[in-house]
């Protein structure tokens, strides 16, 4: 479904993805895992087309993406919710979802969409008049990740969803991915929470300074002696 | 290190200290003044008082339309759009012209062998006059967004603030070229008359409300609720929203956020020309320079309100044309120096508030 190859991508001078490779098949939930800087963001922003590779090549359903705008990859069907929700904070939560809906033009189907939102995530009904900016870090996080829902994504990016959250609502949150991803929703996850995000993904990748340095099957990640001692807490 | 420790240290004591005895120091003298011109001097009569609070409303109106402008491309932009004085000064010519063209087109009546169609067809001949002004200023935004902005999409911004600055001028020269350096006076159909209007008694004087001043003040009042409608109601309001708060996730969103600039300057553009007709139907006079003066007052409105807010804008623009129309006398000074009032207020809004009355900060690196 998706196939990143030999991908290169650079900010001015500093080279932050130094030709890596990953695929995704259609139902897989993928994991990205590796440290602070390692170039997870920078991976999900080029195949979300805010970024643009300098040599290499971002293949969605065998469609090349590298020059195709960020507005128009949403409506192949992948959508991002980005690192730090970066949920539109002076809009009301039912605006914000609004806009997930974006590229959506029957309002049957809208309201039907923020209707299904509402009941994943009760909260967010109780919030719906409240503005953006004012929710908590979970409650945000459950907004970014409903408001993606609401374009029908084939593919969902996730920049790290469990950053900054409570052991409690970091479960919730992959349960719910997991649930989305049940749905029929292919999912490439990206975290520093590397013990979850394995224990969830089918397959993961693990992204060092600009490459990729060991994959395999979630299960495999997270038996390797390696993966425990950088990521896992070495024990 | 140590330096900009310093100068921290300095700009605490600026906004600590400095800026609230400025401001005391300024709004006693002001206040003073006025008590003395106004109430011990009793120069004028409330009658007059009135008509001066009245011209100001009408003017304040169409600074509110242009600051809109000013207000909505910074929210978007985080650039002040020096050029958009001229894109009102184009659409009043649009205006202009549709009342000359209609004024020679004769449509002859036994009771009238002199008529026109301007005044045989009054009122479609305002509609299409506003129709020509809006359209044109609006395609001038479009242009002027495309050609002069968007090949800096990337640049520091103190580059985009000089291109506006050359923009301006060029746009200045090229309707000197095009239409002439010379005041043109518009003619209005006789229905606004721009001497006529109702008069109203104030402690026993008659007191003249213009049709024009009435015509341009409830049109802007019109224009701006359908402003803040489209922007808080329609889609493309919400996206402007969007991509003023976060172009990034704007897009991941699937907003096109460059066709969502060329809207924002395109809807600046068509209020400014509105604004700019209306000037037409109220001034009565049209030359290359019409822009300037409203344009750099409407901007001192946008800074006023809080650059960047919209209801700010408008409140900015009504505020700043009563405080120009009643200033001069309320402060005893010469009626020439109500151009000078403005550019005083920008200052002092500068030093006293940079933030406006309701909006976020205006500082050198958002410039
Ligand atoms: N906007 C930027 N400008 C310059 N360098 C950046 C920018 N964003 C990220 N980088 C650099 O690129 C590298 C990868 O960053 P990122 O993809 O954000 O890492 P991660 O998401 O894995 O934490 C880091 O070295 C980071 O400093
Ligand atoms: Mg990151």
């Amino acid at each position: 479904m998706l196939k990143v190859e030999d991908l290169h991508v650079y900010y001015g001078a500093i080279h932050a993805l130094q030709g890596i490779n990953f695929e995704l098949e259609k139902g897989e939930i993928v994991a990205l895992i590796g440290a602070n800087g390692a170039g997870k963001s920078t991976s999900l922003n080029t195949v979300s087309g805010l970024l643009r590779p300098a040599q290499g090549s971002v293949t969605f359903n065998g469609e090349v993406l590298n020059k195709v705008p960020a507005q128009q990859i949403v409506r192949k069907g992948i959508i991002q919710v980005p690192e730090g929700r970066k949920i539109f904070g002076r809009m009301t939560v039912w605006e914000n979802l609004e806009m997930g809906a974006f590229i959506g033009s029957d309002r049957a189907v809208i309201l039907q969409d923020i209707d299904s939102a509402f009941s994943r995530f009760p909260r967010l009904k109780e919030r719906r008049n409240q503005l953006g900016g004012t929710l908590s870090g979970g409650e945000q996080q459950m907004l970014a990740i409903a408001r993606g829902l609401m374009a029908h994504p084939d593919l969902l990016l996730l920049d790290e969803p469990s950053m900054g959250l409570s052991p409690l609502l970091v479960e919730q949150i992959f349960d719910i991915i997991q649930d989305i991803n049940e749905q029929g929703t292919s999912i490439l996850l990206v975290e520093q929470n590397a013990q979850m995000a394995l224990a969830i993904a089918d397959r993961a990748y693990v992204l060092e300074t600009g490459k990729i340095v060991m994959k395999g099957s979630g299960d495999d990640l997270l038996e390797d002696q390696s993966v425990i001692e950088a990521y896992l807490g070495g024990h | 290190m140590k330096n900009t420790s310093d100068q921290n240290i300095s700009k605490i004591k600026l906004s600590k200290f400095l800026r609230p005895l400025i401001t005391f120091l300024i709004s006693s003298f002001l206040l003073y003044r006025i008590y003395e011109v106004v109430f011990i001097r009793q120069q004028f009569t409330p009658d007059i008082w009135v008509r001066f609070a009245i011209s100001g409303l009408i003017l304040g109106g169409m600074y509110a339309l242009i600051a809109i402008g000013y207000t909505l491309v910074y929210g978007i932009m985080f650039m002040i759009n020096f050029a958009h004085g001229e894109v009102m000064m184009l659409g009043a010519f649009g205006g202009y012209f549709i009342f000359e063209l209609f004024n020679f087109i004769p449509t002859p009546t036994v009771a009238d062998p002199d008529l026109t169609f301007l005044n045989s067809q009054p009122i479609l001949s305002i509609i299409l006059a506003f129709v020509a002004g809006v359209t044109i200023a609006g395609l001038s935004g479009y242009f002027l967004e495309k050609i002069a902005y968007r090949p800096l999409r990337k640049a520091p911004r103190l580059i985009l603030l000089i291109t506006a600055i050359g923009a301006s001028t060029a746009l200045q020269n090229l309707a000197m070229l095009l239409f002439g350096p010379t005041r043109k006076n518009v003619i209005n159909p006789m229905i606004l008359e721009r001497s006529a209007g109702w008069s109203v008694l104030v402690s026993g004087k008659p007191v003249l409300i213009t049709y024009t001043g009435v015509f341009s003040l409830v049109l802007s009042a019109l224009l701006m609720v359908a402003l803040y409608l489209v922007v808080q109601k329609t889609k493309l309001g919400r996206s402007m929203r969007a991509v003023a708060q976060d172009k990034n996730t704007a897009a991941l969103m699937g907003v096109d956020v460059d066709d969502v600039i060329s809207k924002t300057f395109i809807i600046s553009g068509m209020l400014a020309g509105a604004a700019g007709v209306m000037w037409d139907i109220h001034m009565g006079l049209v030359n290359h320079y019409t822009g300037f003066l409203p344009g750099i007052k409407a901007f001192t409105a946008a800074v006023m309100g809080g650059i960047g807010n919209i209801p700010g804008a408008m409140l900015g623009g009504i505020l700043l044309g009563m405080l120009e129309a009643v200033g001069p006398a309320a402060l005893g000074i010469d009626f020439q120096l109500k151009d000078v009032i403005a550019f005083t207020i920008l200052i002092l809004v500068l030093i006293v508030r940079p933030s406006g009355i309701l909006g976020e900060k205006l500082s050198e690196e958002k410039l």
